[in-house]
């Protein structure tokens, strides 16, 4: 099983995106993140796989689309250890993991109920206090959210 | 300073609070000025206060200046569903600075940043409250003589209480030795010990407050709110465990100065008032001329 895997998620498309390794339960986070629910090229998902280093994982394959780095850091959120594979003519072009940003803006809602970003029309903004157990300091309340409490807008 | 709006302590340097400090020392030997007699404040209170917003409004008045606003959202258009930015977009029309304190926290960073007049946060929430914070200073500076090298103990709520992190956050710039009591379930947050850890500076923490009186310099005292506490015989039980006596300081260093940011329920006993050790109507006092100082900056006029 694992042999075709591997051959489906690097030679499958001829041009396009592989982001590997995320989390099985993160597969339908990174699609809404990316907005691949309305995208119009071929897009491929898998979840449950086998995977050696974390047990399971999920993969998607988006054909004639390249990422630009502010759109796949965001991913880091949810799936911290993704690496990304650009294939260029059934060929590998470029593979490289994600980075958690310094800023996060417009994607997550504040955990703080009290937050005036959960009262008023505004762009919502974080600062990254810390990459490995996330965690996101509000720009307005300045209270944290942590990954077990985010919510993805 | 001038046109910056003041939203969390972190918000001016050291230097430029003790710039602060400085001008509202200009202001104590001098309170009635008339150089605000061209200015209109608006003073937008989202929810009641008594010394923040009276103690602002004495300020304006007593340098000349206009204040408008209003003390409670029930009388504006708040009531018909108007957004903050709109009533903020509105009234900055009318005003050359606006003195805001809202229950929505990060209410008054939001506005600071829409707002064409600079913004004086006047309490959002459980979030910050700058201006009690260099009032407390300006107090602390007054009786101590410096800022530097002073024993700090904070006795009472110290998890939830804003005044107390932004006042440990401040004295971070100081050389502070902390002093922390508190009941177990009421201690200081990590994120506000992170502060003093990154200062490489000491804090102790206690569960009671007998043993801290005699090493302080100032005791900074707070109010324990019933509606922290589920079991109301926990609450009861540790209400009483943090009263001040006038017994209890007198054998206290000549320099010792109760503090309190107000108001106090029954943690300072009224037999504690007469005594000179007692500060807190002082330091109330004080607010006027902190905020003299800090609006006179902001509008460029020191």
């Amino acid at each position: 099983m694992s042999e075709k895997i591997k051959e489906l998620k690097v030679s499958a498309i001829e041009n396009g995106t592989v982001i590997d390794h995320i989390p099985s339960n993160a597969v339908f986070q990174v699609i809404r993140m990316l907005k691949l629910d309305s995208f119009d090229s071929m897009v491929l998902f898998a979840t449950n796989l086998e995977s050696k280093k974390y047990g399971t994982k999920g993969l998607i394959k988006v054909s004639n689309k390249f990422f630009l780095p502010e759109e796949l850091n965001k991913i880091a959120l949810v799936a911290p250890h993704a690496s990304i594979i650009e294939i260029r003519d059934f060929r590998v072009s470029s593979k490289k993991v994600v980075e958690i940003p310094a800023q996060v803006t417009g994607i997550v809602k504040c955990f703080n109920p009290n937050c005036v970003t959960n009262h008023e029309q505004v762009t919502r903004r974080f600062t990254v206090v810390e990459k490995e157990d996330l965690r996101l300091k509000c720009h307005f309340c300045e209270k944290i959210t942590r990954r077990s409490n985010m919510e993805f807008i | 300073m001038k046109n910056k709006s003041l939203v969390s302590i972190n918000d001016f340097s050291k230097e430029e609070q003790l710039r602060v400090l400085e001008v509202a020392r200009e202001f104590e030997k001098n309170p009635v000025q008339t150089i605000l007699q061209d200015y209109v404040v608006a003073s937008l209170f989202f929810e009641p206060s008594t010394r923040t917003r009276l103690s602002f409004e004495s300020a304006v008045n007593r340098l000349g200046g206009k204040v408008i606003g209003f003390s409670e959202a029930g009388s504006t258009s708040v009531k018909k569903g108007e957004s903050l930015r709109d009533t903020i977009l509105t009234i900055a029309n009318y005003s050359d600075l606006i003195v805001m304190r809202n229950p929505i926290e990060g209410s008054a960073r939001f506005a600071s940043e829409i707002s064409p007049v600079p913004i004086i946060n006047a309490g959002d929430g459980a979030n910050q409250h700058p201006t009690q914070t260099l009032l407390d200073l300006y107090s602390i500076l007054k009786t101590q003589g410096s800022l530097d090298n002073l024993n700090v103990a904070f006795v009472g709520d110290l998890k939830y209480g804003r005044t107390v992190h932004s006042l440990v956050i401040a004295l971070c710039n100081f050389n502070t030795t902390f002093h922390l009591v508190s009941p177990i379930e009421l201690k200081l947050p990590s994120s506000v010990k992170m502060h003093i850890k990154e200062k490489n500076l000491t804090y102790y923490q206690y569960t009671d407050m007998e043993e801290v009186i005699p090493k302080a310099d100032i005791l900074y005292m707070t109010r324990i709110q019933r509606e922290r506490f589920s079991d109301p015989l926990e609450y009861e039980r540790i209400k009483n465990s943090y009263n001040l006596h006038n017994d209890m300081i007198v054998d206290t260093k000549e320099n010792f100065r109760v503090l309190h940011p107000l108001p106090r329920v029954n943690e300072i006993d009224i037999n504690v008032d007469p005594s000179p050790k007692a500060y807190y109507f002082e330091q109330a006092l004080n607010g006027v001329f902190v905020r003299q100082a800090l609006m006179a900056l902001i509008l460029g006029l020191r």
